[in-house]
Protein backbone atom coordinates (compact mmCIF):
# COMPACT_ATOMS: atom_id res chain seq x y z
CA UNK A 1 0.00 0.00 0.00
CA UNK A 2 1.30 2.96 -1.29
CA UNK A 3 2.36 6.24 2.07
CA UNK A 4 1.27 8.52 -0.38
CA UNK A 5 -1.86 10.54 0.91
CA UNK A 6 -3.17 11.86 -2.24
CA UNK A 7 -3.68 10.94 -6.26
CA UNK A 8 -1.34 14.50 -6.63
CA UNK A 9 1.23 16.27 -4.92
CA UNK A 10 3.02 19.61 -6.01
CA UNK A 11 6.25 18.62 -5.55
CA UNK A 12 5.74 15.89 -8.67
CA UNK A 13 5.76 19.04 -11.10
CA UNK A 14 9.64 19.82 -10.97
CA UNK A 15 10.15 15.86 -11.22
CA UNK A 16 8.57 15.77 -14.82
CA UNK A 17 11.77 15.14 -16.43
CA UNK A 18 11.97 11.88 -14.54
CA UNK A 19 9.55 10.09 -17.17
CA UNK A 20 12.50 9.99 -19.08
CA UNK A 21 13.95 7.18 -16.84
CA UNK A 22 12.32 4.44 -19.05
CA UNK A 23 12.20 4.59 -22.75
CA UNK A 24 13.98 8.01 -22.35
CA UNK A 25 14.12 8.39 -26.45
CA UNK A 26 10.06 9.18 -26.07
CA UNK A 27 10.80 11.70 -23.57
CA UNK A 28 13.33 13.32 -25.54
CA UNK A 29 11.12 13.38 -28.93
CA UNK A 30 8.28 14.30 -26.32
CA UNK A 31 10.36 17.40 -24.66
CA UNK A 32 11.64 18.49 -27.77
CA UNK A 33 8.24 18.91 -29.79
CA UNK A 34 7.23 20.62 -25.93
CA UNK A 35 9.79 23.22 -25.97
CA UNK A 36 8.83 24.33 -29.83
CA UNK A 37 5.56 24.14 -29.54
CA UNK A 38 5.80 27.28 -26.90
CA UNK A 39 8.35 29.14 -29.03
CA UNK A 40 7.34 32.49 -30.43
CA UNK A 41 6.11 31.84 -33.77
CA UNK A 42 2.82 32.83 -35.47
CA UNK A 43 1.77 33.02 -31.98
CA UNK A 44 3.24 34.90 -29.12
CA UNK A 45 4.88 33.21 -26.20
CA UNK A 46 2.58 35.07 -24.21
CA UNK A 47 -0.87 34.12 -26.35
CA UNK A 48 0.71 30.26 -26.37
CA UNK A 49 1.30 31.19 -22.31
CA UNK A 50 -2.88 32.13 -22.10
CA UNK A 51 -3.91 29.37 -24.36
CA UNK A 52 -2.14 26.67 -22.45
CA UNK A 53 -3.57 28.21 -18.87
CA UNK A 54 -6.82 27.67 -20.76
CA UNK A 55 -6.57 23.97 -22.20
CA UNK A 56 -4.95 23.12 -18.36
CA UNK A 57 -8.35 24.24 -16.97
CA UNK A 58 -10.43 21.97 -19.58
CA UNK A 59 -8.37 19.11 -19.40
CA UNK A 60 -8.61 19.95 -15.59
CA UNK A 61 -4.63 19.34 -14.81
CA UNK A 62 -3.42 20.71 -11.31
CA UNK A 63 0.36 20.26 -13.06
CA UNK A 64 -0.21 22.61 -15.68
CA UNK A 65 -2.88 25.08 -13.94
CA UNK A 66 0.08 25.60 -11.43
CA UNK A 67 2.65 26.05 -14.32
CA UNK A 68 0.79 27.73 -16.30
CA UNK A 69 -0.21 30.44 -14.08
CA UNK A 70 2.82 30.98 -13.00
CA UNK A 71 4.25 30.75 -16.97
CA UNK A 72 1.46 33.24 -17.46
CA UNK A 73 2.42 35.76 -15.11
CA UNK A 74 6.11 35.70 -15.56
CA UNK A 75 4.94 36.70 -19.66
CA UNK A 76 3.67 39.77 -18.30
CA UNK A 77 -0.34 38.32 -18.66
CA UNK A 78 -2.95 39.90 -16.37
CA UNK A 79 -5.25 38.15 -13.68
CA UNK A 80 -8.21 39.68 -16.34
CA UNK A 81 -6.61 38.30 -19.12
CA UNK A 82 -5.90 34.61 -17.02
CA UNK A 83 -9.37 34.86 -16.32
CA UNK A 84 -10.97 35.45 -19.43
CA UNK A 85 -8.67 32.23 -20.89
CA UNK A 86 -10.27 30.23 -17.61
CA UNK A 87 -13.82 31.24 -18.81
CA UNK A 88 -12.80 30.29 -22.34
CA UNK A 89 -12.41 27.04 -21.30
CA UNK A 90 -15.34 26.95 -19.68
CA UNK A 91 -17.31 28.01 -22.38
CA UNK A 92 -16.53 25.55 -24.40
CA UNK A 93 -16.72 22.51 -21.96
CA UNK A 94 -20.28 24.14 -20.96
CA UNK A 95 -20.75 24.21 -24.50
CA UNK A 96 -19.95 21.11 -25.45
CA UNK A 97 -22.02 19.48 -23.01
CA UNK A 98 -25.30 21.43 -24.09
CA UNK A 99 -24.65 21.46 -27.50
CA UNK A 100 -24.84 17.42 -27.18
CA UNK A 101 -28.32 18.25 -25.96
CA UNK A 102 -29.31 17.96 -29.76
CA UNK A 103 -28.79 14.36 -29.90
CA UNK A 104 -30.74 14.27 -26.70
CA UNK A 105 -33.66 16.09 -28.59
CA UNK A 106 -32.71 13.47 -31.64
CA UNK A 107 -33.17 10.67 -29.40
CA UNK A 108 -36.48 12.09 -27.71
CA UNK A 109 -38.11 13.05 -31.45
CA UNK A 110 -37.12 9.82 -32.58
CA UNK A 111 -38.68 8.03 -29.38
CA UNK A 112 -41.76 9.62 -28.81
CA UNK A 113 -44.48 10.24 -30.68
CA UNK B 1 6.74 65.37 4.62
CA UNK B 2 3.53 64.15 1.89
CA UNK B 3 3.30 60.55 1.32
CA UNK B 4 2.03 58.49 -1.16
CA UNK B 5 -0.29 55.62 -1.69
CA UNK B 6 -0.92 53.27 1.35
CA UNK B 7 1.93 53.90 3.58
CA UNK B 8 2.85 51.01 5.98
CA UNK B 9 5.64 51.41 9.04
CA UNK B 10 9.26 50.49 7.68
CA UNK B 11 10.35 47.18 9.65
CA UNK B 12 12.62 49.82 11.46
CA UNK B 13 9.84 51.62 12.76
CA UNK B 14 8.09 48.36 13.93
CA UNK B 15 11.26 47.24 15.37
CA UNK B 16 10.58 43.87 13.26
CA UNK B 17 12.52 41.22 13.55
CA UNK B 18 13.89 41.35 9.56
CA UNK B 19 15.31 45.39 10.65
CA UNK B 20 17.79 43.05 11.49
CA UNK B 21 20.22 42.35 8.92
CA UNK B 22 21.82 39.81 10.57
CA UNK B 23 18.22 37.96 11.08
CA UNK B 24 17.44 38.73 7.19
CA UNK B 25 21.08 36.99 6.52
CA UNK B 26 20.18 34.12 8.46
CA UNK B 27 17.04 33.27 7.02
CA UNK B 28 17.84 33.51 3.71
CA UNK B 29 20.79 31.40 4.36
CA UNK B 30 18.45 28.74 6.06
CA UNK B 31 15.96 28.88 3.74
CA UNK B 32 18.33 28.40 0.35
CA UNK B 33 18.66 24.80 -0.92
CA UNK B 34 22.20 25.85 -2.89
CA UNK B 35 25.79 27.62 -1.73
CA UNK B 36 26.10 30.32 -4.13
CA UNK B 37 30.35 30.36 -4.04
CA UNK B 38 29.54 26.72 -4.95
CA UNK B 39 27.51 27.72 -8.19
CA UNK B 40 30.15 30.17 -8.82
CA UNK B 41 33.00 27.83 -8.78
CA UNK B 42 30.85 25.57 -11.29
CA UNK B 43 30.56 27.96 -13.49
CA UNK B 44 34.26 28.90 -13.78
CA UNK B 45 33.81 32.25 -11.93
CA UNK B 46 35.45 31.62 -8.87
CA UNK B 47 36.60 33.86 -6.92
CA UNK B 48 33.61 36.28 -8.00
CA UNK B 49 35.69 39.43 -8.80
CA UNK B 50 34.99 43.07 -10.08
CA UNK B 51 36.14 43.96 -13.55
CA UNK B 52 36.36 47.81 -13.25
CA UNK B 53 34.05 50.14 -11.61
CA UNK B 54 31.82 51.73 -14.78
CA UNK B 55 29.03 52.47 -12.70
CA UNK B 56 29.06 54.54 -8.80
CA UNK B 57 25.52 53.91 -7.17
CA UNK B 58 25.21 56.40 -4.44
CA UNK B 59 22.07 55.36 -2.18
CA UNK B 60 21.32 58.71 -0.56
CA UNK B 61 19.18 57.87 1.89
CA UNK B 62 16.18 55.98 2.91
CA UNK B 63 13.13 57.97 3.02
CA UNK B 64 10.55 57.44 0.70
CA UNK B 65 7.05 58.85 0.10
CA UNK B 66 5.98 55.22 -0.44
CA UNK B 67 6.61 51.89 1.70
CA UNK B 68 6.47 49.41 -1.45
CA UNK B 69 5.47 46.12 -0.55
CA UNK B 70 8.79 44.46 -2.31
CA UNK B 71 11.45 47.17 -1.30
CA UNK B 72 14.73 45.62 -0.61
CA UNK B 73 15.31 48.98 1.50
CA UNK B 74 13.07 49.15 4.06
CA UNK B 75 12.65 52.53 2.63
CA UNK B 76 9.65 55.35 3.64
CA UNK B 77 8.47 58.05 4.83
CA UNK B 78 9.56 57.13 8.72
CA UNK B 79 13.50 56.87 7.43
CA UNK B 80 15.66 58.88 8.74
CA UNK B 81 19.17 58.26 7.01
CA UNK B 82 20.32 60.92 4.78
CA UNK B 83 24.05 61.09 3.10
CA UNK B 84 25.48 64.35 5.05
CA UNK B 85 27.36 66.33 3.17
CA UNK B 86 30.95 65.47 3.38
CA UNK B 87 29.86 61.80 1.97
CA UNK B 88 28.53 63.47 -0.89
CA UNK B 89 31.85 65.38 -1.27
CA UNK B 90 33.38 62.43 -1.38
CA UNK B 91 31.09 60.59 -3.36
CA UNK B 92 31.81 63.87 -5.90
CA UNK B 93 35.35 63.52 -5.93
CA UNK B 94 35.69 60.01 -6.45
CA UNK B 95 33.21 60.21 -9.32
CA UNK B 96 35.72 63.05 -10.67
CA UNK B 97 39.45 61.72 -10.08
CA UNK B 98 38.76 58.41 -10.28
CA UNK B 99 37.14 59.11 -13.90
CA UNK B 100 34.08 56.96 -13.50
CA UNK B 101 31.98 57.26 -16.52
CA UNK B 102 28.18 56.85 -14.51
CA UNK B 103 26.53 58.07 -11.52
CA UNK B 104 23.59 56.59 -10.42
CA UNK B 105 21.84 58.00 -7.65
CA UNK B 106 19.35 55.91 -5.88
CA UNK B 107 17.45 55.79 -2.39
CA UNK B 108 14.49 56.04 -0.81
CA UNK B 109 13.39 58.68 -3.23
CA UNK B 110 16.32 60.27 -4.29
CA UNK B 111 15.08 63.60 -4.70
CA UNK B 112 13.78 63.93 -0.80
CA UNK B 113 17.81 64.38 -0.33
CA UNK B 114 18.25 68.10 0.95
CA UNK B 115 20.92 68.39 -1.71
CA UNK B 116 19.53 66.57 -4.57
CA UNK B 117 19.62 69.36 -6.73
CA UNK B 118 23.10 70.26 -5.80
CA UNK B 119 24.35 66.70 -6.40
CA UNK B 120 23.37 66.07 -10.21
CA UNK B 121 24.45 69.80 -11.28
CA UNK B 122 27.81 68.94 -10.05
CA UNK B 123 27.93 65.55 -11.00
CA UNK B 124 26.87 66.47 -14.87
CA UNK B 125 29.38 69.18 -14.71
CA UNK B 126 32.19 66.55 -14.55
CA UNK B 127 30.91 65.15 -17.72
CA UNK B 128 29.78 61.84 -16.01
CA UNK B 129 26.38 60.35 -17.06
CA UNK B 130 23.91 60.89 -14.45
CA UNK B 131 21.02 58.35 -14.04
CA UNK B 132 18.41 59.45 -11.09
CA UNK B 133 16.45 55.98 -10.29
CA UNK B 134 12.44 58.30 -9.94
CA UNK B 135 9.31 56.74 -8.03
CA UNK B 136 7.61 59.13 -10.23
CA UNK B 137 5.29 60.18 -7.67
CA UNK B 138 8.31 61.85 -5.61
CA UNK B 139 8.24 64.78 -8.93
CA UNK B 140 4.61 65.49 -8.00
CA UNK B 141 4.88 66.35 -4.26
CA UNK B 142 4.89 69.87 -3.27
CA UNK B 143 8.36 71.59 -3.60
CA UNK B 144 9.71 68.81 -5.86
CA UNK B 145 8.16 69.91 -8.85
CA UNK B 146 11.25 71.74 -10.19
CA UNK B 147 13.02 68.45 -10.59
CA UNK B 148 12.25 67.27 -14.22
CA UNK B 149 13.33 70.33 -15.68
CA UNK B 150 16.33 70.76 -13.47
CA UNK B 151 17.26 66.31 -14.62
CA UNK B 152 16.00 67.72 -18.39
CA UNK B 153 18.27 70.59 -18.37
CA UNK B 154 21.50 68.45 -17.66
CA UNK B 155 20.48 65.65 -19.45
CA UNK B 156 19.81 62.75 -16.53
CA UNK B 157 18.93 59.51 -17.80
CA UNK B 158 15.91 59.21 -15.80
CA UNK B 159 15.34 55.01 -14.36
CA UNK B 160 11.49 54.72 -13.32
CA UNK B 161 9.69 52.32 -11.65
CA UNK B 162 6.79 50.97 -12.95
CA UNK B 163 5.80 47.61 -12.03
CA UNK B 164 2.69 46.86 -14.82
CA UNK B 165 0.73 49.08 -17.21
CA UNK B 166 -2.38 48.72 -14.79
CA UNK B 167 -3.63 50.24 -11.86
CA UNK B 168 -4.18 46.78 -9.80
CA UNK B 169 -1.05 45.58 -9.91
CA UNK B 170 0.91 48.37 -9.70
CA UNK B 171 -1.09 49.72 -6.68
CA UNK B 172 -0.77 46.01 -4.90
CA UNK B 173 2.71 46.81 -5.12
CA UNK B 174 3.24 50.44 -4.77
CA UNK B 175 0.47 51.59 -2.90
CA UNK B 176 -3.62 53.21 -3.42
CA UNK B 177 -3.22 55.43 -6.31
CA UNK B 178 0.41 55.25 -7.03
CA UNK B 179 -0.51 54.25 -10.62
CA UNK B 180 -2.46 57.40 -11.43
CA UNK B 181 -0.01 59.25 -10.16
CA UNK B 182 2.84 57.57 -11.94
CA UNK B 183 1.20 58.15 -15.09
CA UNK B 184 0.36 61.78 -14.76
CA UNK B 185 4.65 61.63 -13.96
CA UNK B 186 5.47 60.39 -16.64
CA UNK B 187 2.79 62.89 -19.33
CA UNK B 188 4.87 65.26 -17.68
CA UNK B 189 8.37 63.74 -18.22
CA UNK B 190 6.88 63.16 -21.91
CA UNK B 191 6.03 66.84 -22.14
CA UNK B 192 9.59 67.74 -21.65
CA UNK B 193 10.99 65.51 -24.05
CA UNK B 194 11.90 62.41 -21.81
CA UNK B 195 10.98 59.26 -24.18
CA UNK B 196 10.60 60.70 -26.88
CA UNK B 197 13.98 59.98 -28.85
CA UNK B 198 15.52 62.85 -28.60
CA UNK B 199 18.43 62.15 -26.20
CA UNK B 200 16.50 62.60 -22.83
CA UNK B 201 16.26 58.84 -22.01
CA UNK B 202 13.33 57.33 -19.88
CA UNK B 203 13.58 53.85 -18.72
CA UNK B 204 11.16 51.97 -16.93
CA UNK B 205 11.88 49.12 -14.41
CA UNK B 206 9.41 46.41 -13.68
CA UNK B 207 9.60 44.30 -10.54
CA UNK B 208 7.18 41.17 -10.84
CA UNK B 209 3.61 41.87 -8.78
CA UNK B 210 4.40 38.34 -6.98
CA UNK B 211 6.78 35.24 -6.25
CA UNK B 212 7.59 34.96 -9.66
CA UNK B 213 10.51 35.31 -12.01
CA UNK B 214 10.41 38.06 -14.74
CA UNK B 215 10.09 37.15 -18.64
CA UNK B 216 11.65 37.70 -21.43
CA UNK B 217 13.25 41.36 -21.43
CA UNK B 218 12.50 42.24 -24.80
CA UNK B 219 8.83 40.53 -25.01
CA UNK B 220 7.60 42.58 -22.00
CA UNK B 221 9.31 45.72 -23.37
CA UNK B 222 7.27 45.63 -26.40
CA UNK B 223 4.05 44.43 -24.91
CA UNK B 224 4.48 47.70 -22.15
CA UNK B 225 4.93 49.82 -24.77
CA UNK B 226 2.43 49.04 -27.15
CA UNK B 227 -0.19 48.83 -23.87
CA UNK B 228 0.91 52.61 -22.43
CA UNK B 229 0.65 53.91 -25.83
CA UNK B 230 -2.41 52.82 -26.39
CA UNK B 231 -4.03 53.43 -23.14
CA UNK B 232 -2.37 56.74 -21.97
CA UNK B 233 -0.19 58.15 -24.89
CA UNK B 234 3.10 57.25 -23.14
CA UNK B 235 5.98 56.21 -24.65
CA UNK B 236 9.81 55.40 -23.25
CA UNK B 237 12.96 54.24 -24.23
CA UNK B 238 13.56 50.60 -22.87
CA UNK B 239 12.40 48.20 -20.42
CA UNK B 240 14.30 46.61 -17.14
CA UNK B 241 12.95 43.27 -16.07
CA UNK B 242 14.30 43.11 -12.31
CA UNK B 243 13.71 39.80 -10.15
CA UNK B 244 12.55 40.27 -6.82
CA UNK B 245 15.60 39.90 -4.17
CA UNK B 246 14.79 38.38 -1.10
CA UNK B 247 15.71 41.25 1.54
CA UNK B 248 13.74 43.15 4.04
CA UNK B 249 10.04 43.89 2.83
CA UNK B 250 9.75 41.10 -0.05
CA UNK B 251 11.54 38.52 2.55
CA UNK B 252 8.90 39.50 5.01
CA UNK B 253 6.02 38.99 2.50
CA UNK B 254 7.53 36.08 1.74
CA UNK B 255 7.69 35.02 5.35
CA UNK B 256 4.09 35.92 6.07
CA UNK B 257 3.24 33.64 3.49
CA UNK B 258 5.72 30.72 4.27
CA UNK B 259 7.22 30.72 0.72
CA UNK B 260 10.94 32.05 1.53
CA UNK B 261 12.22 28.23 0.38
CA UNK B 262 9.95 27.93 -2.28
CA UNK B 263 11.16 31.46 -3.88
CA UNK B 264 14.70 30.57 -2.87
CA UNK B 265 14.56 26.79 -4.37
CA UNK B 266 12.95 28.42 -7.77
CA UNK B 267 15.98 31.20 -8.15
CA UNK B 268 18.61 28.18 -7.13
CA UNK B 269 17.32 26.31 -9.90
CA UNK B 270 16.93 28.90 -12.30
CA UNK B 271 20.86 29.66 -11.96
CA UNK B 272 22.52 30.97 -14.97
CA UNK B 273 26.37 31.02 -15.58
CA UNK B 274 25.48 32.92 -18.56
CA UNK B 275 23.69 35.62 -16.78
CA UNK B 276 26.50 35.20 -13.74
CA UNK B 277 29.06 36.46 -15.81
CA UNK B 278 26.83 39.48 -16.25
CA UNK B 279 25.87 40.49 -12.34
CA UNK B 280 26.29 44.61 -11.92
CA UNK B 281 28.79 43.69 -8.73
CA UNK B 282 31.31 43.56 -11.24
CA UNK B 283 31.80 47.36 -12.57
CA UNK B 284 29.40 48.90 -10.05
CA UNK B 285 30.63 50.16 -6.51
CA UNK B 286 27.61 51.32 -4.34
CA UNK B 287 27.81 53.95 -1.61
CA UNK B 288 25.71 53.76 1.68
CA UNK B 289 24.31 56.71 2.91
CA UNK B 290 27.13 56.92 5.86
CA UNK B 291 29.74 56.84 3.36
CA UNK B 292 30.37 52.64 3.52
CA UNK B 293 31.35 50.90 0.36
CA UNK B 294 29.80 47.90 -0.84
CA UNK B 295 29.57 45.48 -4.29
CA UNK B 296 25.95 46.68 -4.60
CA UNK B 297 22.71 47.98 -3.59
CA UNK B 298 21.32 44.52 -2.16
CA UNK B 299 25.05 43.91 -0.33
CA UNK B 300 24.30 47.24 0.96
CA UNK B 301 21.02 46.61 2.68
CA UNK B 302 22.07 43.15 4.36
CA UNK B 303 25.42 44.76 5.81
CA UNK B 304 28.02 43.07 3.54
CA UNK B 305 30.66 45.80 3.10
CA UNK B 306 33.55 45.11 0.49
CA UNK B 307 36.33 42.81 1.07
CA UNK B 308 39.10 45.18 0.20
CA UNK B 309 39.53 48.51 -1.07
CA UNK B 310 37.43 50.06 1.33
CA UNK B 311 35.59 49.96 3.73
CA UNK B 312 34.56 53.43 3.86
CA UNK B 313 34.76 56.44 0.82
CA UNK B 314 37.07 58.38 3.06
CA UNK B 315 39.74 55.32 2.50
CA UNK B 316 38.85 54.45 -0.60
CA UNK B 317 41.28 51.98 -3.01
CA UNK B 318 40.16 53.33 -6.05
CA UNK B 319 42.96 50.81 -8.07
CA UNK B 320 41.91 47.58 -5.33
CA UNK B 321 38.31 48.22 -6.07
CA UNK B 322 38.45 47.52 -9.59
CA UNK B 323 39.33 44.35 -9.26
CA UNK B 324 38.31 43.64 -5.74
CA UNK B 325 36.74 40.01 -4.29
CA UNK B 326 32.78 40.59 -4.15
CA UNK B 327 31.37 39.39 -1.02
CA UNK B 328 28.55 37.07 -1.98
CA UNK B 329 25.47 34.92 -0.33
CA UNK B 330 22.39 33.15 -0.75
CA UNK B 331 21.14 36.09 -1.82
CA UNK B 332 22.74 36.87 -5.03
CA UNK B 333 21.14 33.94 -6.70
CA UNK B 334 18.37 36.63 -7.25
CA UNK B 335 20.98 38.59 -9.82
CA UNK B 336 22.10 35.46 -11.22
CA UNK B 337 18.37 33.10 -11.87
CA UNK B 338 17.05 33.12 -15.28
CA UNK B 339 18.13 36.18 -17.87
CA UNK B 340 19.78 37.22 -14.87
CA UNK B 341 18.56 40.59 -13.14
CA UNK B 342 20.41 44.18 -12.40
CA UNK B 343 20.22 48.10 -11.99
CA UNK B 344 19.99 47.95 -15.93
CA UNK B 345 17.59 44.85 -16.50
CA UNK B 346 18.37 41.40 -17.35
CA UNK B 347 22.30 40.46 -18.26
CA UNK B 348 21.82 38.13 -20.39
Amino acid sequence: MSTRPHYYDHQDLPRFSEIGQASEHLARKFFDYYNAVFEEGALTAREKSLIALAVAHAVQCPYCIDAYSRDALEKGSNLDEMTEAVHIAAAIRGGASLVHGIQMLNHANELGM
Amino acid sequence: MSSTGRILPTLQRRNAPLASTAEQRRRIEAACPGRFDEKIRSAGLWPLAATGIEILQINVGKRCNQTCRHCHVDAGPDRRDVMPPEVVEACLDLLEHARIPTLDITGGAPELHPAFRDIVMRAARTGAHVMHRCNLTAILLPNYSDIPELLAAHGVEIIASLPYFKARETDRQRGDGVFEQSIEALRRLNCLGYGQGGGLELNLVMNPVGTFLPGNQQQLETRWKDELLRRHDIRFDHLFTITNMPISRFLEFLEENGRTAEYMARLVNAFNPVAARGVMCRNTLSVGWDGTLYDCDFNQMLDLPVLEGGPSIFDVQPDVLRTRRIAVGAHCFGCTAGSGSSCGGQTV
